[in-house]
């Protein structure tokens, strides 16, 4: 086997293990209920990981996104309480807020030469210093909307919804693999992330590229601002703190390797779905802490990692005897 | 001789200057369709320098490109390409972790509905592929493939990228016999369909087998551009080495050799394999060994073993009947072992600090940092030594990057001599710097003799070697292969040992 899906291979394969012993405990787990759920509850998290994949693919990492975030929701509530305009018109405004300071943090990467953890960690405080700017206090949303967008929803066989939000996941985890897999800027976030220096004398306009890197980062995360609204229906400035590092387990468990130029879209999804996974064993079980979540995901994220450097020991020995 | 239209690129006068050094000067080179040219000279000769010029990565100060009796001036390597001057380099500049299809297409991937058609873009990539008899998987990733064939994947990229100048960096360096005759039949076959080829390499025997001229640089100078054909080996090496032979008669040495007295420092076959062959040396105090042979020859390899740098793994080290440790460089310098590396920018200096600083450096190292040397002790020893061998510069503060390369040598011997260092080696002093500091330096090596010192200096300056040394070894395909003492040290005999050891082996 190519043992660049080798990760990815890991990564479902744990899923449907872990999917199975949970089953076999808890039989109920095998609902489309359940399902359903894992989908709504993560709808926020894995469009940001869309994002994060990208940015990670291309040997970056972006810190800001859960800040942005947390401000999108805050912009949007304040926005709604103070005034009349309609939400969809909200979202257009808040998209392009964090459409606009992903590409300014991707051009001040690129043209400053500055290391994306630094100039993210920068764009994080920003962030989040301006949800505070807007308010501290949690603001509800009562549009009526908002009740209208979350009473859609797609009855699945067997009882369980496919809400907006979870379809909207999915369908920008559709769009995100076409974007990696089958367009020239794909391509070009896979070669700057198999070294920036080799990437230019290619032919790649890294600049662009980046730019483009970090504003999609930034627009899915807005667009995660909105779902994650709508799921919670409030804004807060200090909500979906370290959000970011979710995002990036779940892209590191989904098999793409940290220092960029492999990994798959799809692989996020199913890291995505284990963390997820965990989460709902642990509310089944009713009397575990929740904490054990992190700590489970803290040890696939060390295996996976491990499993990368072996991964990368190895095709290096075996290009050595080629 | 062709006439001028037949040449694809033709380039004049080209100009090139550094702070501090002038890397090229006035280098006329020119390429005819369908011609496979060699590109020589030792490091440093402005092999590198001038290609660079060609494929845009450096600006030139001076002097015209033409390629098909137009003028360019190529900003940077990707306009170069377009022109249609593509380069592929000993390190494969692809992407690893892409498809060899990818890297075949990137930036240019055949689309449909504004997606990527990937069945027609690996359809064509193995089409190209097929022109080069490379049947392989094109959707695996290029790491998946041995260094050859990455680089027959990087030239069908440039070929079909750019199609009029192919330059070829060293690209045999790291392929065995077999790969290398691979590239040949492909080499041949381009130049069959009239493309121009640039060959750099320093193996001998691949250039006689491919090219059809051959141009040679020495010390940013064109030395000459003759017919393959119509050039012995033997003079080639001369040109490289930078000795006309008919200068040779009469020639004089500069200082009589003492002759040497009982030997100090006693090396019995002592070498690395895959480094150096084990070889026996001598050195006695206030002898200066010189170290001879073309680039690759293992030169450098036999500094690095005696410095401790590559442990030995063989052989035994004494000095004065005492078994020396040289089993790392900091084990040398114990031994009173000193080492100037040959690429200064690199091994040598630190450009940020001042040059004290840089002065003070071995020795503080050799004292460990729990016991600093005083900043007074600090001033006195910058200043004997910018004092005693000229470091031009303006005050011992100033950062030694802001200095010429000449003086930068200067304050690395004076780091090394502040050791007080019974046992020298310097690796090229003169390589890079200015004509007039060569003198200087050679002045120097023979005062550092005179005071009782052991010196051995790598150089692929002939004169200089013969000038300073009292005995010279000379080095071919990583092993000591003569050794010339006293009367037989001069340019000619060493040009003819290296040589001599060319001829006696199959191409």
């Amino acid at each position: 086997m190519n043992p660049r899906y080798l990760p990815l291979t890991a990564t479902v394969a744990i899923f449907l293990i872990a999917y199975a012993v949970c089953i076999a405990q808890y039989p109920n787990m095998l609902s489309t209920r359940v399902i359903g759920n894992l989908l709504t509850d993560n709808a926020f998290l894995g469009i940001a990981a869309v994002g994060m994949t990208f940015v990670i693919l291309s040997g970056g990492i972006d810190l800001s996104i859960g800040a942005v975030i947390a401000f999108t929701g805050v912009f949007l509530a304040v926005l709604l309480q103070s005034t009349a305009i309609h939400p969809l018109v909200a979202f257009a405004l808040a998209l392009i807020i964090t459409t606009a300071f992903g590409a300014i943090m991707g051009a001040i990467i690129h043209h400053l030469e500055m290391p994306p953890f630094i100039v993210t960690l920068a764009g994080m405080f920003l962030a989040r210093g301006m949800a505070f700017v807007l308010s501290i206090d949690s603001i509800p949303i009562k549009h009526p909307f908002y009740t209208t967008l979350k009473s859609f929803y797609y009855v699945l066989p067997g009882g369980g919804r496919l809400t907006l939000i979870g379809g909207l996941m999915l369908v920008v985890f559709l769009v995100g693999i076409l974007i990696a897999h089958r367009t020239r800027f794909g391509a070009d976030v896979y070669a700057l992330g198999g070294g920036t220096a080799t990437a230019r004398l290619m032919g790649v306009p890294i600049g662009r590229t980046t730019i483009l890197i970090y504003a999609l980062s930034g627009f899915l995360a807005g667009l995660s601002g909105i779902v994650f609204s709508l799921y919670t229906s409030a804004g807060y400035s200090l909500a979906t703190v370290g959000v970011e590092l979710d995002a990036i387990a779940a892209v590191v468990i989904g098999g793409t390797l940290l220092t960029g130029g492999s990994g798959f879209v799809a692989g996020t999804l199913i890291g995505i779905l284990i963390q997820g996974l965990i989460q709902t064993y642990i509310t089944f079980d009713g009397s575990l802490s929740s904490w054990w979540t992190k700590i489970l995901i803290g040890l696939l994220l060390f295996a996976f990692i491990l499993l990368q450097k072996a991964l990368i020991l190895l095709s290096d020995r075996k290009r050595r005897h080629a | 001789m062709q006439s001028v239209s037949s040449y694809v690129l033709s380039a004049t006068g080209i100009d090139k200057i550094f702070p501090g050094a002038r890397a090229l000067n006035g280098v006329d080179f020119s390429l005819a369709r369908g011609e496979v040219h060699a590109l020589l000279g030792e490091n440093g000769a402005g092999k590198s320098t001038l290609i660079k010029c060609l494929t845009g990565a450096y600006r030139r100060d001076g002097g015209r490109i033409l390629l098909d009796g137009v003028d360019v001036d190529p900003h940077n390597t990707l306009e170069a390409q377009k022109l249609g001057i593509g380069t592929v380099y000993q390190e494969v500049n692809l992407l690893a972790n892409l498809t060899v299809a990818e890297n075949l297409f990137l930036g240019r991937q055949p689309r449909r509905f504004g997606l990527v058609d990937a069945r027609a873009m690996n359809k064509q990539a193995r089409a190209l592929l097929s022109e080069y008899d490379l049947d392989i998987d094109v959707t695996a990733e290029l790491s998946a493939f041995s260094v050859a064939v990455q680089q027959v994947i990087a030239i069908a990229r440039a070929v079909d990228l750019s199609g009029k100048v192919l330059i070829l960096d060293e690209p045999t360096a790291s392929l065995d016999t077999h790969e290398v005759a691979m590239l040949f039949r492909i080499v041949r076959r381009l130049k069959e369909r009239g493309l121009g080829i640039i060959f750099i390499t320093h193996f001998l025997e691949q250039v006689y087998e491919i090219s059809d001229r051959i141009t040679v640089l020495r010390n940013g100078q064109l030395v000459g551009t003759r017919e393959t054909a119509a050039l012995p080996r033997r003079e080639l090496i001369a040109m490289m080495l930078g000795r006309e032979l008919v200068q040779e008669v009469g020639e004089a040495k500069h200082s009589e050799t003492k002759a040497p007295g009982e030997a100090r420092f006693r090396f019995r076959s002592f070498g690395r394999k895959g480094h150096i062959q084990p070889f026996d040396l001598d050195v006695a105090s206030g002898e200066v060994v010189g170290i001879a042979g073309l680039l690759g020859s293992g030169r450098t390899e036999t500094a690095e073993i005696l410095f401790g740098a590559e442990r030995a793994d063989s052989g035994t080290a004494q000095a004065d009947g005492r078994t020396l440790d040289l089993s790392s460089p900091r084990a040398a310098i114990r031994e009173k072992f000193g080492f100037c590396p040959e690429d200064r920018k690199v091994d040598g200096i630190v450009g940020d600090l001042s040059v004290r600083e840089n002065i003070v450096l071995a020795l503080q190292a050799r004292r460990g940092w729990a016991r600093p040397i005083s900043r007074s002790e600090q001033d006195r020893l910058a200043d004997h030594y910018i004092k005693a061998l000229d470091i031009r510069t303006s005050d011992r503060e100033k950062p030694i990057r802001l200095l010429s390369g000449g003086n930068q040598q200067k304050a690395i011997l004076a780091r090394w001599l502040a050791t007080n260092p019974e046992f020298l080696i310097l690796d090229e002093p003169t390589r890079g710097i200015d004509v007039g500091a060569h003198a200087e330096i050679i002045r120097l090596i023979e005062t550092l003799c005179e005071n009782g010192m052991s010196l051995i200096v790598i150089s692929s300056e002939l004169e200089e070697l013969v000038a300073y040394s009292s005995r010279v070894l000379v080095l071919r395909d990583r092993a000591h292969v003569a050794e010339l003492t006293g009367e037989e040290v001069t340019t000619n005999a060493i040009i003819e040992a290296i040589a001599s050891a060319h001829e006696g082996r199959p191409a």
